[in-house]
């Protein structure tokens, strides 16, 4: 076995470890520099996950390195190296253990850079397991706070009970097949011809793909979304809806893409997926209307993108798959620049509520410029990279209408979703030029000039630059994401 | 014509303690625009019979050239999807683009109002002026969008923090998700075009359909009606009006003036210049409807501009009404309707920003607009006064300015096609306008002075230029219309396309 080709994955734990290690012999109050370490070595770590973009497929036992998985490693690091200086900007409230804070978050990347490559159900189980698993205790990390305890419960209950879905679903791929890696299940289920057998495969499909919707947070497997993202430290929440969220992604592309082949002809799978997609979007979107909680709006928001993202795979094409690569690109720069702002807000006024928006073009112009990009980015306007994320994904959809029933009615809920959606994402806009803070009370909102750590700011500029780069000049990525997914639904059929 | 553009990121990294330098900047911007603007305008005949004569023969030609366009510019921008950045100018855009420069220049001069924040209206002015202008100047079905999106966004801030009245909340949200939900329906008639023709140049689009290679009759009509009403609401079409007259009461002077005036209609300029010519079978289906609705426009809303007693829901309720003439030129598709669309769209985006520039003003003197308080201003403000009378004579139609030459051009257009309509939007243009217009003068200007007006200044030196400008400009097209025909002519490849469907005759 060639040890080259995982090298990113054991750089990532390794990686970990070392801050572990390093953090026996690091004087308390200088831990949270430890933070830098690990952006450092992450940044070698990405810049080698590039180095390796040229090199041709590779597959090993159960692990595929092509341009998709190359394309989300990139995608993953990226993520994890925002998340960890955002985490430093949050580490005088983490009580305990900032460097386990680092740590764990390197290994969560390592279990995302498995899922990129994984191409056999076991590398499946095990990197969702190893990214679970982290987030389990990463949610729960501020031990001190109810909320956070409380997050933490109800992400391992549910979690655990995905999990059993999916290893179910698996058992029953692998008794109906008698087959582990993705090619040969493809192959004894296009040779298969016994109806119960057939049967058995599409009942574990849709139980692994229930387990992954579980990590995308799809209706209707959504239901810890807010409670989870509002409870969970800011810098987790941001991950947990950043590189989590995209993990389960891949891991659903490469499921139908090269499992799922002998289904592609069947109506149902699309139309599971377009349901899918129609309720998720509908879901987040009417839910947020109302919502005060910044925290719990953002992953409201988190579920209609996610819906989005589905939206892409209904279509169960190369375009599709394309457009899904990109819009998650121009999607994790909005949401970590959003989540970087809240947490730099919410930390001054101890409330997560819309109201500490109030006055932020004054008390610090660049978080509220930060904040009204990356929600009007998410809101699906030019000229940002949201705007051609959704354009992307429209035209793949709208490209495949005629093909495929009841499609103009998953376009139309889209569309309404992306309506609904202005009204609560332009209300965070109207809360940061001219909120007047709560009007129950008395005080008015402060206007003294807030200061924004030094690595939140890295963070924020590194988005800005992203999500204008990306929505001015989207070329470069949008070819990488093409040649990720050039031969990703062909090859296999 | 980035100039507003460039310039909106270059005081973006002004301190915000200068105020000066972003009004002085801003006025620059749009000036220099203007100025470019103004010799465009000069040049474009010669500068295109130059390019046509390159060539020997015109089927030689660059697309472009064949479809009357110059001052052509083309670069690549996202290959993959076919869309390109592709600008230049031809008959309609020309006078759009002088039209758009000239209110954002008076637009610029007129925003002295905004006391608070100045650095953040200036810039988002001048991504507003900047969008509109390139999105009249796109060669590419994408770039025409998005820089249209990018002029309609400032929209809902400029209302939200600088808006004026108690409805300002409400009409930020209203006026952005009306917008939005038309833009919307616009982009996926557009996406549906694309994927037909596999690219977003607007020339190719257009050549194509003009050989012949067009889409299936049901896909052309469920294209032009996603455009129709997409770009509908965006035009403020009757039923999906509401949102223009709240609005503009809302916006700050500067604001309303840019988007009654300009950004509006973008949504006639796409209809004319992409969804006729492109879309022969759905305009057969769709515009006999358009014809009708466009009565809701001119009759419902100039019923409804006759009961306002807030000037501004006024001029917004009017101009609601004048859209109707510009659609029921269109739905005319003849040659000369659609010249008559495009000049009333050119006349009545100067009298918008005339109109709106003068109430803004009355608003910073007197701080209401309610008709019933204010009175007799003329004896304070002969000024003022007197352009107030003229832009509401305008409104109605007298002759000598340029809405008179426009719509009576549409008339004649429309009168072969839709004889019924045109007779009763022609009473009604003349008797509902004129009520309103005179009853609007008879108690703003005369009888005595209103218990609300004890201070009033009238318009002082240099701030009088920018109503000059727009008034004489008003009048110079009123009386010498050929200055924008023969530009506007000069389209006619886009014109014969279009109007080689005139709808059957319904009636």
């Amino acid at each position: 076995m060639d040890l080259s080709l995982i090298s990113l994955e054991v750089g990532a734990a390794l990686l970990g470890l070392l801050i572990l290690l390093i953090d026996l012999w690091t004087p308390e109050e200088r831990k949270a520099n430890l933070g830098w370490l690990a952006t450092g070595g992450l940044a070698a770590v990405f810049c080698y996950s590039f180095s390796t973009f040229d090199q041709g497929d590779a597959i090993i036992n159960g692990y595929s390195k092509d341009a998709l998985a190359v394309y989300f490693q990139g995608f993953f690091v990226m993520a994890a190296i925002l998340v960890v200086l955002l985490t430093m900007s949050y580490a005088p409230r983490i009580r305990s253990g900032i460097s386990e804070l680092y740590a764990l978050t390197c290994f969560a990347l390592a279990g995302m850079t498995f899922a990129a490559g994984a191409s056999s159900l076991v590398m499946l189980f095990v990197a969702v397991e190893l990214i679970t698993i982290t987030f389990y205790v990463l949610t729960s990390f501020e031990r001190h706070r109810l909320r956070s305890l409380e997050s933490g419960i109800k992400y391992l209950i549910l979690g655990a009970a995905s999990s059993a879905i999916m290893v179910f679903g698996i058992a029953l791929i692998y008794g109906s097949t008698g087959a582990l890696d993705y090619h040969e299940i493809n192959r004894a289920a296009l040779a298969s011809t016994e109806q119960p057998m057939q049967l058995l495969f599409q009942l574990g499909v849709i139980m692994v793909l229930g387990g992954l919707a579980f990590k995308l947070a799809a209706v209707p497997f959504q239901l810890w979304v807010p409670d989870v993202y509002q409870g969970a430290p800011t810098p987790v929440t941001a991950f947990l809806s950043s590189g989590s969220k995209a993990a389960g992604i891949v891991l659903m592309l490469r499921l139908l893409a090269e499992v799922c082949p002998s289904l592609m002809d069947e109506a149902w799978l699309r139309q599971l997926l377009g349901l899918m997609a129609g309720a998720t979007i509908l879901y987040g979107s009417l839910c947020a209307l109302r919502q005060r909680n910044l925290k719990r709006l953002l992953g409201y928001s988190s579920i209609a993108s996610a819906g989005y993202v589905l939206l892409g795979l209904v279509v169960l094409n190369n375009t599709g798959a394309q457009a899904i690569l990109f819009y998650l690109a121009g999607y994790i720069f909005a949401i970590l620049a959003a989540f970087t702002v809240v947490s730099v807000v919410s930390e001054e006024s101890g409330d997560e509520d819309i109201s500490i928006l109030a006055n932020l073009h004054q008390r610090s112009p660049l978080m509220a410029v930060a904040l009204t990009l990356a929600i009007v980015s998410l809101a699906g306007i030019p000229p940002l990279a949201g705007f051609l994320g959704k354009f992307t994904l429209l035209r793949a959809v709208f490209e495949a209408m005629e093909t495929i029933p009841g499609m103009p009615w998953i376009i139309g809920a889209a569309m309404i979703g992306v309506v609904i959606s202005l009204y609560y994402y332009f209300g965070v806009i109207r809360e940061i030029y001219w909120g007047t803070g709560r009007f129950w009370e008395e005080k008015k909102p402060s206007t003294e000039p807030l200061d924004c750590p030094r690595t939140a700011e890295i963070v924020l500029l590194i988005c800005l630059f992203g999500l204008i780069g990306l929505g001015l000049f989207p070329e470069p990525i949008l070819s990488l994401a093409g040649e990720a997914t050039s031969n990703l639904f062909s090859a296999s059929r | 014509m980035g100039l507003p553009l460039v310039m909106a990121i270059i005081l973006a990294l002004v301190p915000r303690e200068k105020r000066s330098v972003f009004r002085y900047g801003t006025l620059a911007a749009t000036f220099g625009s203007l100025l470019i603007a103004i010799y465009v305008f000069g040049q474009f005949e010669s500068q295109l019979e130059e390019a046509k004569g390159e060539v020997t023969y015109i089927e030689a030609a660059p697309l472009a050239t064949q479809y009357g366009y110059t001052f052509t510019q083309r670069s690549d921008w996202i290959e993959s999807l076919g869309i390109s950045y592709h600008v230049g100018v031809d008959g309609i855009g020309v006078v759009m683009v002088l039209m758009a420069a000239l209110v954002a220049f008076a637009a610029a001069c007129c925003a002295r109002e905004i006391q608070t924040r100045q650095k953040e209206f200036y810039i988002l002015l001048l991504l507003m002026s900047g969008g509109i202008l390139g999105a009249f100047m796109s060669l590419d079905l994408f770039l025409m969008y998005f820089l249209h999106e990018l002029a309609l966004v400032p929209t809902f801030i400029m209302i939200g923090v600088w808006g004026r009245g108690q409805n300002k909340e409400f009409a930020a949200y209203k006026i952005t998700i009306y917008l939005s939900i038309g833009a919307l329906l616009t982009l996926a008639g557009l996406i549906l075009l694309y994927l037909h023709y596999k690219t977003f140049s607007l020339v190719e689009v257009l050549h194509a359909a003009g050989t012949g290679n067009v889409l299936t009759n049901d896909s052309q009509s469920l294209v032009f009606a996603l455009m129709m009403f997409g770009l509908g609401i965006l035009v403020s079409l009757w039923p999906f009006h509401t949102w223009a007259p709240i609005g503009y009461a809302a916006a700050p002077t500067a604001t309303a003036m840019m988007h009654a005036g300009v950004i509006k209609k973008f949504g006639l300029f796409m209809l004319i210049k992409v969804a006729l010519p492109v879309l022969p079978a759905g305009a057969q289906v769709w515009l006999p409807v358009l014809a009708l609705l466009c009565l809701g426009n001119i009759l419902y809303c100039g019923l409804v501009a006759m009961r306002q007693k807030d000037l501004n829901l006024l001029i917004g309720n009017s101009s609601v009404a004048h859209m109707g003439f510009v659609f029921l030129g269109i739905a005319s598709a003849t040659l000369i309707g659609l010249t008559g669309a495009v000049m009333v769209m050119v006349a009545h985006g100067l009298l918008a920003g005339l109109a709106f520039g003068l109430s803004g003003y009355l608003h910073q003197q007197t701080r209401t607009l309610d008709m019933e308080k204010i009175q007799g201003l003329l004896a304070g403000m002969p000024f003022w006064g007197t352009l107030m009378i003229m832009a509401l004579m305008a409104g109605c139609g007298l002759p000598g300015f340029a809405n008179f030459a426009g719509e009576l051009t549409v008339f004649f257009g429309a009168w072969e096609v839709y004889p019924v309509i045109t007779g009763i939007a022609v009473w009604s243009a003349l008797v509902i306008g004129a009520v309103y217009m005179l009853r609007a003068i008879r108690k703003l200007l005369h009888g005595l002075k209103g218990a609300a007006t004890p201070e009033i200044e009238d318009i002082t030196s240099w701030q009088r230029l920018p109503y000059a400008i727009l008034l004489a400009v008003l009048l110079l097209f009123g009386f010498y219309p050929r200055l924008i025909t023969e530009k506007i002519n000069q389209s006619e490849p886009t014109f014969s396309q279009a109007t080689a469907t005139q709808p059957k005759d319904t009636e």
